[in-house]
Parts: structure tokens; sequence; C-alpha cells
């Protein structure tokens, strides 16, 4: 091992002597070669001023072709003068005109200025650098607007860009659209056939000229008179309704008789009038004559007619009948009589048709009458217009009578009875109501069958009466229990009038007056003494009452006035059965007792008591560091002196005054809820430096229980929306409105700030390279 | 339920109808002349005047056109200032005659108004500045749509008026009921149960079904509207209370020995023995707790959606039979024998709160459903009213001739007392104010003494439970006439009911989130917050957020020596020390005009003797 490792040191050694062989023979080499150059140029000139010896050259050696440092004894040399040779030294000297070119070009050459010499690499970097620095940081400049507004933005969507909303009015939306379907060109036929506004989707040419025609006032008028109309149309459809659904008989065939009549009257006179048109009416009736002729209508075949066929043996109503119908046979297929029957029914409902809107008016009044709400207001007007006698007829009623009067033709039975049956329908529609005293003295006069009538409505509302006779004796009790109730002894004399200032009873009694026995009471307008003299008591018990006592500063005191406070009076309340109403002195030994009843257990100063340790207990407590015995006599019996307690006890700070400190009444505890306070915001959040500013931002609720639906989507609203299945681009220049740059690496700059730096260092380096 | 008819608003003046009839004007015409303008009803005066000036322009499609270019630059502006833009073109030429959207009234607006401007905010910085802007700027926008979206409440409440100083006291119910529609007067009834003993009732929260439990063991349940009985069972035991759970659907009773479960059918769910010799219940319906007052003198609250006892706790004031809940903070109030009224709430072993209120014990306590006031009677036949925002002082007081033993708020501030058969109503001037007692608003006498009061919701009807049954009387008034279809629907089908109970399940309230005041519960835990960054500054070892010492620059030319900079740190420190001085002067003189004041005027020479 020993030998081994003694060769290799060996070996090392003369490794290391090689190399320093060689180091020492490089230093050596370059001087050599200095010499060997030396000696070279030497040798050359010393050949070169032996050949110069020679004749033929000794003119070539005067010719210098350039400067040289080297001084020589043999030649011209500027070596050693320092000072420059300048070519317009040279030239000066010379005045022949034809060296004048070569002095321009020198001149020439002169004002141009030499290349500077270029400056070191990391000057040339640096100046780069902050080039680059200026540029782009100037063309980022432009974005921090669009980098705050996006920060601030509430809401961002991506992708950014938007598809426009081209703003174009609903015209030229539609000139460009064409109708390719068949069904769109359906409509558009249709459109155009209409003269309806295709494309311009403004009024169409009738609506414009109705607009200039009608003004604002005709418009309202012919509205009206349209209104009127309909309303007359439906009284008119009503009124044929109800008609129609009478089933009297005798009604009906009375009617019939009317129209026949009329029928022929008019006839009549349309022959002396008009004969041509009479020969057609003629022809109807003829042709109506034949249709009977041919029928079994009136023959004594229908159903009906075999039915009192058997009958007719036995009963003479029914043999008179079936007489009746052949007689109606025999008049109808008589030769110019009859009249179509169409016609006749028109021209009734139009004679008929003028009653129809007096008689809606009048139950519209009617109604205005037993209103509880609109009566109590004028219950007085009304009073008085039922006082009057039912024979005193209002005037407006009169005049409608002796319009009936007037109507009244020869015919003047069916007309009554006509009037009878309308009647009759009218008081069954309003039998309901109690107050149609007036409609039934209105029909008073005509005759003896409306009497009859009259006296059933008589019967009916006596009937009404009663009832709500009897109901006001019910209430006339139950207000009499409410009264035992309220008073100790309620007289008969003060019931009435505490009755008549109720709205509801008030009415009732008037109508009790007037419709049944007059007269019966008269003091309606008693005012209520009793009861006045009831809240004059109360008021003033009422006052003291009401204007509550400052708080004062003394605890136990403040207390005591807390809990007695003055109360009003008691007279107002219902009383309850079992106790019975306190006079004065009463109460004052009532109060008495309570005191006796409470004097065991002092409330109050169990209270303060309380208060006091809950008090003690939620101050902090002093520390106390004092060592018995440190620093004095200690032992058995020996207390640390007064001065050193002082010293050595650390007093804490007194904390916040406590909630309930000026009320006497309330203890509130100061401890900490910890389960809540585990739910509060405890880091504040980064802009803020103080919590007042962050609660002031989380005051408003967002929950939808609190906001309004719309509030409650703004205030959920997510600051990011990104749109599925789009592809989110980096901004670019014309997305924000700007011009596109001429850098195409804008946008990457934009986007990542900190490789740009060495992305453009090796940007530059190449360039210097370059 | 009688509201006086209000003028309406917009019948327009006769001054309008005359100048119609000099010359008709349609309405798609443009308004020429300035008293027209001035007649209609609407835009502000700013925009009036615009108009004159503006020249008639002739109507051509292009003008819609160019409103929409003009339009353009005023679209960052706030909402409240395009009002004043120029009326917009429809493409049929029509001119909206008041643009933009209606003005909204301040006062509803201030209403709904969260942040109170009015404290001031220490100096924050810039970026802090913008954020509170921001949100100051939606805050009163969402006001405004809430002002907005009262329009929408289209029901108006009303009380019974008594003609020119007529007692309403003295209208009774049969009166009232005569006067009423039949579907209103459907809602008095009177239940004939002599045979069970005083009854206890308790209406759903929608306020369409109703519970009772006799005293001796009849419980029933009906759909009060359409008398439908739900179901009708006997328990074989004293029933002490009743109530709803969060829907019709599940019922509590609280029975001799312990709280029993029943649902809609009368099937018994559960028996929850924990909760034993309960006296009262009470649902808290946000945090889904039934809140149990025991013989024992425990105060139990069971969380009804997991069946979880949540707390315990020991009131240490004997037998508890006085207890209600407070609506706005969700405290259960217990009244006791030593004339106090405690609040507690589940996550605290004490009282939030304790208010001395009757010489003698606590009969009964009520509380309004905005949480503002307090009714209380006592042995000492006083019933007095309480203000429990932060002060609990009495209000009002009186004293009645029998002292109330059963109290209820309704949902709009009228207060109905229970004195032996006798129920008093008293009335407020509205639904914040409290109400006065002095003169009562209806009195109603019963076949027998008060045993349950409650107020039905959404409806103008009181339940009273008494030893003869249960009567339904009216009260026109009691009850907030809008209700919201969203949070308790009365009309709401079994569909809507089971999504309405899974989205109330989702929202439930944490029960140790109950506190005196729950908007505390939105401000920044100050203490955490503060202990939190003397952690963070002891691990540290220097305070992050303190404002760094001041260090001079270097300076050239051979300013900066060590003696000048030690000069220019020293300026600096005294500047800061007398800007310290400065302010506690500024502050001294306050504190001591606030101790001058106390004292007399002028000493006179004479104090010396006095001893």
């Amino acid at each position: 091992m020993n030998v081994v490792r003694a060769a290799e040191s060996l070996l090392a050694l003369s490794q290391q002597e090689e190399l320093e062989d060689l180091s020492k023979d490089d230093p050596l080499s370059p001087s050599e070669d200095e010499g060997d150059i030396d000696g070279e140029r030497k040798h050359q000139k010393l050949l070169e001023a032996i050949s110069s010896l020679d004749g033929k050259n000794r003119r070539k050696l005067a010719e210098r072709s350039e400067a040289s440092l080297k001084v020589s004894e043999f030649n011209v040399t500027s070596e050693g003068s320092g000072e420059k040779l300048v070519l317009s030294d040279l030239l000066g000297p010379v005045k022949t005109s034809s060296l004048a070119a070569v002095k321009k070009q020198l001149n020439r050459v002169k004002s141009k200025k030499t290349v500077e010499l270029p400056l070191n690499k990391e000057e040339v970097e640096r100046i780069h650098r902050e080039v680059a620095f200026n540029k782009t940081s100037q063309a980022l400049s432009k974005w921090d607007p669009i980098v705050l507004k996006n920060r601030q933005a509430e809401q961002l969507v991506f992708p950014l860009k938007k598809e426009q909303s081209v703003f174009a009015p609903i015209e030229h939306v539609l000139s460009g659209w064409k109708a390719r379907t068949p069904l769109e060109q359906e409509v558009f036929n249709l459109l155009h056939k209409n003269k309806q506004p295709v494309t311009d989707p403004l009024l169409t040419p009738v609506e414009k000229a109705s607009l200039k025609a009608m003004s604002l006032e005709d418009a309202k008028m012919r509205r009206a008179e349209l209104q009127r109309a309909r309303a007359l149309q439906s009284y008119y459809e009503a009124r044929a309704r109800r008609e129609k659904k009478i089933k009297s008989k005798k009604y009906h065939k009375v009617l019939k008789k009317g129209k026949a009549r009329k029928a022929l009257k008019e006839f009549e006179k349309l022959r002396k009038v008009n004969p041509t048109a009479a020969l057609e009416e003629l022809e109807k009736i003829e042709k109506a004559r034949m249709m009977e002729r041919m029928s079994l209508k009136h023959q004594n075949s229908g159903k009906w007619a075999k039915s009192k066929a058997i009958m007719a043996k036995y009963d003479l109503e029914a043999r008179q009948a079936m007489q009746e119908q052949l007689a109606r046979n025999k008049e109808l297929t008589q030769k110019l009589q009859a009249a179509s029957d169409s016609e006749e029914e028109e021209e009734g409902v139009e004679e008929e048709g003028e009653l129809v809107p007096d008689a809606v008016n009048e139950i519209q009044m009617d109604a205005n009458g037993p209103n509880p709400w609109m009566l109590r207001n004028h219950s007085r007007g009304t009073k008085e217009i039922k006082v009057q006698d039912p024979e005193q007829l209002p005037e407006p009623v009169a005049h409608e009578a002796s319009e009936n009067e007037e109507e009244e033709r020869p015919g003047a039975e069916e007309e009554i009875l006509l009037n009878e049956f309308e009647e009759r329908r009218s008081l069954r529609k309003k039998s309901g109501l109690n107050q149609d005293a007036e409609l039934v003295s209105r029909q008073e006069p005509k005759d003896s069958s409306s009497q009859e009538v009259l006296s059933e409505l008589r019967a009916l509302s006596q009937k009404l009466n009663k009832e709500s006779q009897q109901s006001g004796k019910q209430n006339v009790s139950s207000m009499r229990t409410v009264l035992a109730v309220q008073r100790e002894e309620p007289t008969e004399a003060e019931e009435e009038p505490l009755l008549l200032q109720r709205p509801e009873r008030a009415h009732t009694m008037e109508e009790l007056e007037e419709l049944g026995k007059e007269g019966c009471f008269q003091n309606k307008e008693v005012p209520r003494p009793v009861g006045e003299g009831q809240q004059s008591e109360r008021n003033p018990d009422n006052q003291p009452g009401a204007p509550k006592e400052k708080k004062r500063k003394e605890q136990m005191i403040d207390l005591q006035n807390l809990l007695t406070t003055k109360s009003p009076s008691v007279k107002s309340l219902a009383v309850p059965m079992t106790v019975e109403e306190l006079e004065d002195e009463e109460e004052r030994d009532q109060k008495r007792m309570i005191k006796e009843a409470f004097a065991g257990d002092d409330v109050i100063r169990d209270f303060l008591k309380e208060k006091r340790e809950a008090v003690e207990a939620s101050k902090p407590k002093d520390v106390d560091l004092t060592l018995p015995g440190w620093g004095e006599w200690g032992g058995m019996g020996l207390k640390p002196s007064a001065k050193k307690r002082r010293r050595f006890l650390i007093k804490t700070p007194e904390g916040l005054p406590r909630k309930d400190k000026n009320l006497p009444n309330v203890i509130i505890n100061e401890k900490r809820n910890v389960h809540a306070a585990a739910h509060q915001v405890r880091v504040l959040p980064y802009p803020f430096t103080h919590h007042r500013q962050f609660e002031r931002t989380i005051q408003t609720p967002i929950g939808s229980t609190w906001n309004t639906q719309r509030a409650f989507q703004k205030l959920t609203m997510p600051k990011v929306v990104t749109k599925p299945g789009h592809i989110i681009k980096p901004i670019k220049a014309e997305d924000v409105g700007y011009r596109s740059s001429s850098r195409s690496d804008l946008s990457v700059v934009q986007r990542n700030p900190k490789q740009l730096s060495i992305r453009h260092k090796k940007h530059l380096k190449k360039n210097s390279v370059d | 339920m009688e509201t006086a008819p209000k003028p309406g608003r917009d019948v327009p003046p006769k001054k309008d109808r005359l100048q119609a009839k000099k010359k008709p004007r349609r309405y798609w015409e443009e308004e020429t002349t300035l008293t027209a303008a001035g007649a209609s009803p609407g835009p502000p005066g700013s925009k009036k005047r615009n108009r004159e000036l503006r020249p008639e322009r002739p109507k051509n499609a292009n003008i819609t056109k160019k409103s929409r270019i003009s339009r353009k630059p005023h679209l960052p502006k706030k909402p409240r200032e395009r009002r004043n833009l120029e009326p917009q073109r429809s493409v049929s030429g029509a001119q909206d005659p008041f643009p933009g959207p209606a003005p909204v009234p301040v006062e509803v607006a201030r209403k709904f108004r969260r942040i109170d401007k009015s404290k001031k905010l220490p100096h924050s910085k810039s970026k802090t500045r913008s954020r509170l802007e921001v949100a100051e700027a939606e805050e009163e926008e969402i006001s405004i749509k809430a002002a907005r979206s009262e329009l929408l409440l289209a029901e108006e409440p009303g009380f019974l008026e008594g003609e020119n100083g007529e007692d309403t006291a003295q209208i009774r119910q049969a009166d009232i009921v005569e006067a009423v529609d039949i579907a209103s007067a459907a809602k008095h009834f009177d239940l004939n149960l002599r045979q069970f003993g005083p009854y206890r009732l308790n209406y759903s929260p929608t306020g369409r079904h109703l519970a009772f439990g006799g005293r001796r063991g009849h419980v029933a349940t009906l759909d009060w509207v359409t008398k439908r009985l739900m179901c009708e069972i006997n328990v074989m035991e004293a029933v002490r209370d009743i109530r709803f759970l969060h829907s019709e659907a599940l019922l509590a009773v609280a029975q001799n020995r312990w709280l029993h479960i029943y649902d809609n059918q009368g099937i018994e769910l559960h028996c929850i023995r924990r909760c034993d010799r309960v006296t009262r219940l009470e649902f808290l319906p946000f945090h889904f707790l039934l809140a149990t007052a025991s013989e024992t003198g425990f105060l139990t609250y069971l969380d009804v959606s997991v069946g979880k006892i949540v707390a315990a706790l020991n009131a240490r004031a004997g037998r508890l039979d006085v207890m209600t809940k407070n609506p706005y903070n969700a405290v259960i109030h217990l009244g006791h024998s030593n004339g106090t009224v405690s609040l507690w709430s589940p996550a605290m072993k004490e009282p939030l709160a304790k208010i001395l209120c009757h010489r003698g014990g606590v009969r009964a306590v009520a509380i309004d459903s905005t949480g503002t006031y307090m009714a209380t009677s006592g042995l000492d036949h006083q019933l007095k009213i309480f203000d429990l925002r932060g002060t609990f002082q009495p209000l009002s007081a009186r004293t009645l001739p029998q002292g109330a033993g059963h109290l209820a708020f309704s949902q709009r501030g009228l207060l109905a007392a229970g004195m032996g058969d006798v129920v008093n109503i008293w009335a407020g001037q509205g639904k914040a104010s409290p109400p006065s007692l002095e003169q009562p608003y209806l009195t109603h006498r019963l076949s027998g003494h008060v045993h349950g009061l409650h107020f039905c919701p959404f409806e103008d009807v009181l339940g009273v439970g008494h030893n003869g049954g249960i009567t339904s009387m009216l009260v026109p008034g009691a009850a907030e006439p809008n209700f919201d279809g969203l949070e308790s629907n009365p009309y709401r089908s079994q569909k809507q009911r089971q999504e309405w109970e899974v989205k109330a399940l989702l929202e439930k309230v944490p029960a140790e989130l109950i506190c005196l005041d729950p908007r505390a519960l939105a401000e920044v835990d100050v203490i955490s917050l503060e202990q939190e960054k003397k952690e963070r500054i002891e691990r540290l070892g220097y305070d992050p957020e303190a404002k760094a010492p001041f260090q001079p620059k270097p300076k050239q030319k051979g300013r900066s020596s060590t003696a000048s900079l030690v000069k220019r740190k020293r300026k600096v420190m005294d500047e800061e020390h007398r800007d310290k001085v400065r302010q506690s002067l500024e502050q001294q003189p306050q504190k001591q005009e606030k101790k001058a004041k106390p004292l007399r005027a002028r000493p006179s020479a004479l104090d010396r003797f006095v001893r």
C-alpha cells in the first residue's frame, strides 16, 4: 500500500514540475517573439538603407506613404513632435487654382463629423431599459381607468365584449323584413286589403282621419250617447225577458187582444194615409189567414182540446173553452181581420219601452232611502218625506198618474189590468224593503183594483213592522242588561235617549214611528244628560293621571314613586260582577288593605338589595399584592399597615358605567353572551380601519324577508358572472373603446406585467448583440 | 272596519276642466301652456321649466333616435336625476305625461332607512370612503324600493268610532255583529262547553285554526273560520296550557304531569317527560323553540325541529305561571310572585334583566307585536305599561277594581285584559303607540270567568276562553289587515304549507342568538377584536398596524451628521407631543364646564362658617 502511495505522490510531483515548466516557458516565449519581431524590423530597415544607397531607388525612398512616429536620421518624420498634421495646413500654402476642387472636397469632408465611439454594453442596456420602461408604462397607463372601473364595478359579466344591441326604430326593422311563409303572406295580404299599416306602425289612415275629424268633446258626447243607448237596450231586454216569464193566461190573453186591436186600428189609419202600404199589409193578413186555414191549431184537434172534450160533457168551463177556441179559429179565418203577430210585438215593445227608464230611476231613488249609511246624515230630510201622508202625493208621481190617464183609451180595462200586473210585480220585488209606502201611495188613486193591492201591501208592512218592533224590544231588553251592568240603578227614562243615540237603533225607531203606530214616541231629540254627566265626571279624574311625574335622583324615593303611580278613576269601566264599585273611601280602604297584605314582604327592599349585590358582583376586583410580614413585623394577629396595603393594591380601571345606573327598578345583566359573540364578526376586513366603519356597511339586511324581491336580487348579485360555453378572452383595446394600438404586444403586456421586464430585456439584448 | 273614505288624491281640479273646455287637448299632444302643465300632478318644477324653454319640435320618427342619443351621456347619473329628463317618446308618438319613476314620499322611505348618518365615523381613507358611499347609496335605493312596495298593502286599518263623544265601550257585541257584513258576523260565536271547565286557547300563526283545552282534559282544534272540527279528544288529565307549534299540524299540550305533543288528528306523537308539571307554554317560531315554564321553577327550551332540550334554566323564583314572549327579540318574560318580571334567553344562565313592576306578585304579562311595550298586571290591582326600549320604565298605569288576570296584545297594539268575567280592550292612537288606559275601547261580559285570551292574527277577533267555553269576540281594528303571503298565509294549501315548512326550517335561527338587542349581532365583537390584536402583537413582537416612528432621510453634502439627524427626530417628536397637548387642552374646558355647573355660582364669604 505504502509503495503504491509513494509511487502516486511521485507521479503527482513530476506532473507538478512539468506544469511549472510550462508556466515558466510561457512568459518567456512572448519576450522571445518580441525580440524576434524587433530584430526583423531592424533587419528590414537595414536592408532598406542599404538598398537606398543605390542611385536608382533614392527618390523612391524619399516618398512617404504614411506618417510614422519613428524618427530616423534619413528622412523627415513628425514623430515626437506631438502635433497633428492637418490637411488644411498642407493645403494652406497652395495657391494654384487646380487644387481648389480638392480644397472644396476637403472642406466637405471636414464638415462631416466622425462617428463617435460606441458606449459600453452596460450603459447601452440601461438606456434601453429606461426607454422601454417609459414606453410601456405610458402604454399601460391608459388602462388604469378601465382597471379601476372594473374593480369598482358591481358586477362583471364575462365575456366582456357584448353584442351591441342595435337601436333601430321598429320601422326600419320592419322595412327590411319580408313575408316568406304562406301564412305570413296571407296575413300581409289581409293587412294590405284593409289598409292597415304594414311598415309604419303608426295609426291607420282611417284612424288618423277619425282623430282629425273628432274633437274630445264630440268623442265624449258620442260615448255618452252610446252608453245611454246601451243602457236603454239592456233595460228593454230585461223588461222583455220579465214579461216573457209571466205565466198568467189572462194577462197574455189581454195583451194579445190589445195588440190585435191596436194593429187593426193602425191598419185603418194606414188605409187612410197610404193605401198602397195598406194593401201590402192586407196581403200579409191574407197570408196569415191562409196559414191559419191550413193549420189545425184552433180546430179542437190538439191534445188539450181532446182532454177538454172528455170533460166537456160535465164541465161548463171546458165546454166554453172549446167554444172559444173554435170562435178564435173563425175569427182568424175571417177575411181582412187579423194582423201579423211579429209586427205587433215590436210595436208593443216600443210602446211600453218608455216606461222602463222611469221605473228604474224610481227604484234607484227608493234604494237611496233605506241605505243606513246615507240615512244617518240626512235623517231629517227622509223623515220629512216620510211624514207626509200617503194621500198627499209627491209632485212627480201625480204627474205620472196624469200621464197614465191620458194614455187611457177605449180599451181602458185592458190597460188597467196590465197596470195591475206591473204593480204586483214591482211589489213582489220590493216587499223585502220596508220603504215602499211611497210607491203604494202613488198607485192609490187609480182604481179599486189597485186599492186591493194597497191593502195587501199594508198587511205586509204591518207584519214587517211587528217583526222590527219585536227585534227592537229585544234590543231594548238586552240594552237593559248592559245598563244594569254599568250602573247600579238604571231607569226607564234613561233608556230611550241612550237607545236613540245609536245609529241603527234610531233608524229602526223612526221606522216604527212612521209605518206603525204614529205618535207613540215623540221624544226623539232628547239629549242624554246622564251620559254627558258621566263623561264630565270622568274627565277631571283623567287629567291628573295623564302627566307623568319625572324621575328624581334619589333611588329609593323614585322606586316608591314608580310603584305607586296615580291611576285614573275606575268609573268608566264595566265592573265585574263580583266586585262592587268602590267609592273613594272604599278605594282608600282597599289600598290600605293591600299595603297591609304586602307589609311582610317588602318587595322594594328585597329588590334593592338584590341590585346592590349584582352591582357588587359585576364590579372589577382590585388586586391586593401585600404580603403580610414582608418588611415589617409578622406573626399572628398582625395586619400589614394601611400604607403598605395602599401601596401594593392594584386598582383596576373603572369600566363603563352600568346600563341600569339610572334605572332604579331594573337590573340589567352585564355579562357577555359568549354564544352570541361567536357569531359576531371579530376581524376587520381590509380597507376598514375602525369597526364602526365596517358596521355601517353591514347595517342593511340582505335577506328576502326584509327586502323587496328586486332589492334582494340586487343585493345578492354575484360579483362576477361567466356565461357558460363562452371563451373568456383577454381584454382588448377595441373592447373598451380605444383604437387598436400599434404595439402588438400590448395585450400581453397588460396581462402579465411581471413577465414583461424579463422578455423585454432579452429583446433588447438581442438588439444590442446585433 | 269602518274607514272614513279618504278624499281622492287624483281628483282633477276644476281649473283643469275649464281649460279642457276651451281647447281640447289629447293626451298624446304636447303640453304647450305652462298652466296646463301646472295643473297636472306629477313631475317636479324643474322639469316644467325645461319644457317651457324647449322649442316645439315637429313630430317625426327621427325624434326617437335623437332622444336616445341625447340620453346617452346622462346614463351614469343617478335615477333621481333622470326623472328630470325630457319625457320619452314612444314609436307611436305618444308622450308620457309623467316621465320617469314615480316620486316616493320621503317619510315612507325614511321608515325603511337603516343607516343612521347622524353618527359620525372616524376619519377614513379614500378606499374605505368609497366603500361606505356604495353601502349608503345601496341602502337608500333599497329603502326607496321598499317605500314603493308599500303601495301593495291595499288594506287600511280602522277603528270603531263613536259619533260625537259617544263611548265606544258601550257598543255591545250584538250591535257590532248587526252592523257588519255576514262574513264578519259569522266570526262572532260562542262555544258552550260548560262541562270541561275553564278553557285555554291558542290561534295558529296564520290565524286560521283554533286550539283549546279545558281544565278537565278536553282538547280540540278546529278551523274556526269554516267551523270545521279537526280533532277532539279528552286527554283524561288536567290541561294547563295549549299551543300550536310552527304550523297547525302540531299541537303542544301542557298536561298535569308531562308535556304532550299531538298532531292535527289528535294522535299523540310525543310525551316529553323532561318537561314536567308545565304551567305555561310559548312557541318561538323563528327559532323553533318551545319554551315551557313549570311548577318546579324551571324554564325549559325545547327545540322542536330536532327534539332536543336546548336549555333548562332555573329561575330561582318558585312556581312559574306567568310567561310571555317578546316577538321582537324572542326573549321570554317571566312574572314572579315578588313583583318582578325577568327576561330570559337560552344562552344565559341568569336573567338578562329584572324589572320590578308591582308591589304584589305579577299576575299577567303581555308584550305588543313590535316588542316596544309590555303590559303587566299585579296582585296590587294595577295595570301598567312599560317601555321595553332600553329603559324599562312605566309609561302609564291605572288601578283596576279587580286586577286583570289575563292580558293580551293584538297585532295592532290593542290591549285586552280579562278581569273576572269581563274583558276590557284599550286602544292606542296607532300601531306604534301604547294603548291609553283612560277609557276602554270595548268591553264585554262573558258567561264565566276568563281563563285565556288570545287575539287572532290577521282577523279582527279576540278569542276568550272562560268557564263556560269559548267566545270569539269581534274587535274592529285589532289585527293587521295585510298579511305576508310568503310568511303566514291564512289561505295556504297543504302543499304551500309543506313548502313553507321546509323554508322555515332552512332559515331557522340558532337559539344562542337570542339576546336583548338583536341589532347588536350586526356589530363587530370589539372585545375579541382587541384581544386578537393584542395576541397578534405578542406573537409577532411588534404592532404591524402601528404608525412607524419617524426616520429622517439621509441628506447629502455633509448635512446628514448624527447631530442633525437627532435634531430632526426631536423636532417631529415635539410636534406630535404638542398636538396631543392641544387636544387634551381642548377637552379639558368641556369637563370643567360640566364640573362647574353643579357648584354654586358665587361662594359667599360666610361659607367658611358653615359646618
